[in-house]
């Protein structure tokens, strides 16, 4: 490996890493489509303080972009509180908008800067160790130098507002009630996510900024019900892609963050496949197990029902499910066969019998359902 | 350049002509179809849409090496319909909420289109992938041809709409009466969310990928304000949409180097933001008269029942009260104002200049008020 191969590898778990703390609470709080908004407008902020300074290396474009963010934030909520038009209505308005703006003042007055939108919006990592900084005597790259400041400053707000944050997502309710601001907290939150989609879309761009945000943090929520687990995996996760999708850009000689955001993409594939309670494979899974232990269950208390009377001798026999529980015959074969392996009932010449056991789970059932 | 010439140039310039031809068909398929996505809470929808549509166009030139915009555009719908799938299905099966799974669609499908893009090129540098066009559309650069294609699949969408109008009002406010009376509610769904993906396709080309989420919000959210009623509102949006995209594509030939896709977004927003404020009944400058208004009925009766109150001390309902008085009783407001205003509707008279009474009138329409009030202290 070249020293630029693992400074790129190096600035995608940064990135990764950075992006995915915030996301976790996006993804908890059901405000993962904000992390869309804000990481185009945040254009509009740069723009304008390119604008106003007229140097594009200036730390004040990173301020601008980080309050455009915010601003992108309450004239969402401005628009949603006149109730006028719904939250999602309002997201597709702002920043559509917004954007647009930045666009129309790039064209009439940036135009020949480097400062072109697909830049923007797509970045481009393989350009990122050339960009460097004098850093403690070391030529850095920027974008790594940036995005682990960045990293730092995410990891402080959470550890130093873990609890209420924690607290505000799950309940926020009782927050409010203990005297936590709920604005303070999204605000901050917010803010957050902006700074982190600025300093971001310089290596990954605007778009797959969302992609680092809410893709892993969505698979690590289908692995765990713990926040500090979720956290971990998810900065896990996103690293894995980060590294994953940079080796298989180059094997195919392809875009480095397009790649990583789908390598990215697959790891939460695998994860809603094969998470071990709540993939889809485990569900289906869970529910077939369900079904045939239901089906056990109303075996035995059908038999248990007849027993010992008149009708049982045509009643509980094993061709008569189909007319009585509306069971199709390989069905009910199946249901009796595993109802026999687990000793419920026994099977004589197609008539069925309850054992002591059979007996005693219909008993329970009809006994816990009063 | 004056309205008039933009006007003629609108007639007689025919690359005008033909950008405002297809502008305007995107803004009324994307109004028409984009109402129903307001009104269902998809306003989201299209912007995953068209940014997934990205890997289909990149497979759809794979698979053909061919450029041509039906191809793309076929591939482009292919891709919208699968990530629709994986969005119906994955928030179904799964506790990850709606907002998560379209984020995670939108950008993994997008950077796997970045990706095959650059793949195809042999360049892995995404600025020169020939995505500016997919990003930002290219409407200057609409060919008759181009325009005839839109306004075929378009058409297409909207007859579609008028055939099942009913299912798709019923989808929109009553999604479990439609399924009590047996309609297929899944099915309709999803033609819907097709029709969706088809107004998505059209517009990329126009628009592009980035502003195509606003052509389908706003038309829709403009419309709203000003009625309640669907057919309307539809109707209405479509008009919005349509005139966003001849404005836009008119501005933009103006100046050099505005991209016709966000001046259109920019019109569209400016008709939002005109509709929010001044739609009669739930504009907010109506709103705001109509708070006003009520806040100075309110204070003026409070005001009729002060005077009341203080008179019927003085076993003379008529006794005059100074306005200081008053004022001290009714609180805040402007208490003049309110007199002012019982004068007028007979009920006060002014008494050696800053003093007030009550009318004979004024006596009883205070206590018709204030009747109930004192029943219940009994």
């Amino acid at each position: 490996m070249s020293s630029a191969q693992i400074e790129i590898q190096l600035i995608g778990i940064v990135v990764a890493a950075a992006c995915a703390l915030p996301g976790v609470f996006l993804v908890l709080r059901g405000m993962a489509m904000m992390s869309d908004a804000i990481s185009h407008t945040v254009l509009l902020g740069i723009v304008l303080g390119f604008l106003i300074t007229g140097d594009l290396e200036s730390p004040w474009l990173l301020f601008g972009a980080a309050a455009m963010g915010l601003l992108t934030v309450s004239l969402t909520e401005l628009l949603n509180r006149t109730r006028l038009v719904k939250q999602d209505a309002a997201i597709g308005l702002v920043f559509p908008a917004l954007f647009s703006i930045a666009v129309i003042l790039i064209s009439r007055f940036a135009r020949g800067v480097h400062l072109d939108t697909d830049a923007v919006l797509l970045g481009e990592l393989a350009f990122a160790p050339f960009d460097r900084l004098m850093l403690f005597g070391a030529l850095l790259p920027r974008s790594l130098v940036v995005m682990s400041i960045i990293l730092v400053i995410n990891l402080l707000f959470i550890l130093a507002l873990y609890k209420e944050l924690k607290l505000a997502t799950f309940d926020a309710g009782l927050a409010a009630a203990l005297g936590f601001s709920p604005a303070l907290i999204h605000y901050g939150l917010m803010g957050m996510v902006s700074i982190t989609a600025v300093g971001a879309f310089d290596a990954v761009g605007s778009i797959l900024v969302v992609a680092f945000m809410v893709a892993p943090a969505a698979a690590a929520y289908l692995l765990t019900d713990k926040l500090e687990r979720m956290l971990l995996y998810s900065v896990g996760l996103g690293a894995l892609g980060a590294v994953g999708g940079y080796w298989m850009a180059h094997l195919m000689d392809a875009n480095i963050a397009g790649s990583m955001a789908t390598v990215i993409g697959l790891l939460f594939l695998l994860c809603l496949l094969f998470a071990p309670e709540r993939g889809l494979l485990a569900t289906a899974a869970r529910r077939q197990r369900q079904r045939w232990e239901f089906a056990q269950t109303m075996l035995t208390i059908h038999l248990l029902h007849h027993e010992g009377t008149p009708e049982a001798e045509i009643e509980n026999r094993l061709d008569h499910l189909h007319d009585h529980l509306r069971w199709e015959p390989a069905f009910a074969q199946g249901v009796v066969q595993r109802a026999d392996e687990r000793g419920l009932v026994r099977l004589e010449n197609g008539s069925l019998h309850l054992t002591e056991a059979g007996r005693g789970l219909a008993t329970t059932m009809l006994t816990e359902k009063r | 350049m004056s309205l008039l010439d933009l006007l003629t140039s609108l007639l007689f310039d025919h690359t005008i002509r033909t950008v405002a031809l297809g502008t305007a068909t995107l803004g009324i398929v994307s109004g028409v179809l984009g109402s129903f996505a307001v009104l269902r809470k998809q306003s989201l929808l299209g912007d995953a849409l068209s940014h997934a549509a990205l890997p289909g166009v990149a497979i759809a030139y794979m698979l053909t090496g061919s450029k041509s915009p039906a191809v793309l555009m076929l591939g482009a719908g292919a891709a919208g319909v699968l990530a629709i799938l994986l969005l119906i299905n994955i928030t179904r099966q799964t506790r990850l909420k709606e907002d998560s799974v379209l984020g995670i669609v939108l950008s993994v499908f997008f950077g796997f289109g970045l990706l095959l893009l650059t793949f195809l090129q042999r360049n892995p540098d995404a600025r020169q992938a020939g995505l500016n066009t997919f990003l930002f559309g290219q409407a200057a650069t609409l060919l008759t041809r181009d325009v005839i294609t839109m306004a075929i699949f378009g058409g297409l969408a909207l007859l579609f709409v008028v055939v099942f109008w009913k299912e798709f009002k019923l989808l929109s406010f009553d999604r479990e009466f439609g399924a009590s009376l047996g309609l297929p509610m899944p099915r309709i769904d999803m033609l819907l969310t097709t029709l969706l993906v088809v107004a998505v396709v059209i517009g990329l080309q126009a628009v592009g990928v980035v502003l195509m989420s606003a052509m389908l919000v706003a038309p829709g959210a403009a419309a709203r304000q000003w009625t309640n009623h669907l057919g309307r509102m539809t109707l209405l949006s479509a008009l919005f949409g349509a005139l966003a995209g001849v404005a836009g594509a008119l501005l933009s030939s103006l100046g050099t180097g505005l991209s016709t896709g966000p001046v259109i977004v920019l019109c569209i927003s400016v008709i939002v933001l005109f509709s929010l404020v001044m739609a009669p009944n739930r504009g907010l400058l109506w709103n705001y008269l109509r708070q006003w208004r009520n806040r100075r009925r309110l204070r003026t009766e409070a005001v009729l029942e002060n005077i009341y109150l203080m008179s019927s001390q003085h076993d003379d309902p008529s006794h005059p009260h100074a306005i200081t008085a008053l004022e001290a009783v009714s609180g805040a407001g402007n208490v003049r104002r309110s007199l002012e205003e019982l004068q007028r509707r007979g009920l006060a008279v002014p008494y050696d200049g800053n003093k007030w009474a009550l009318t004979a009138e004024g006596v009883r329409a205070a206590q018709t008020r204030l009747q109930p009030a004192q029943k219940d202290e009994k």
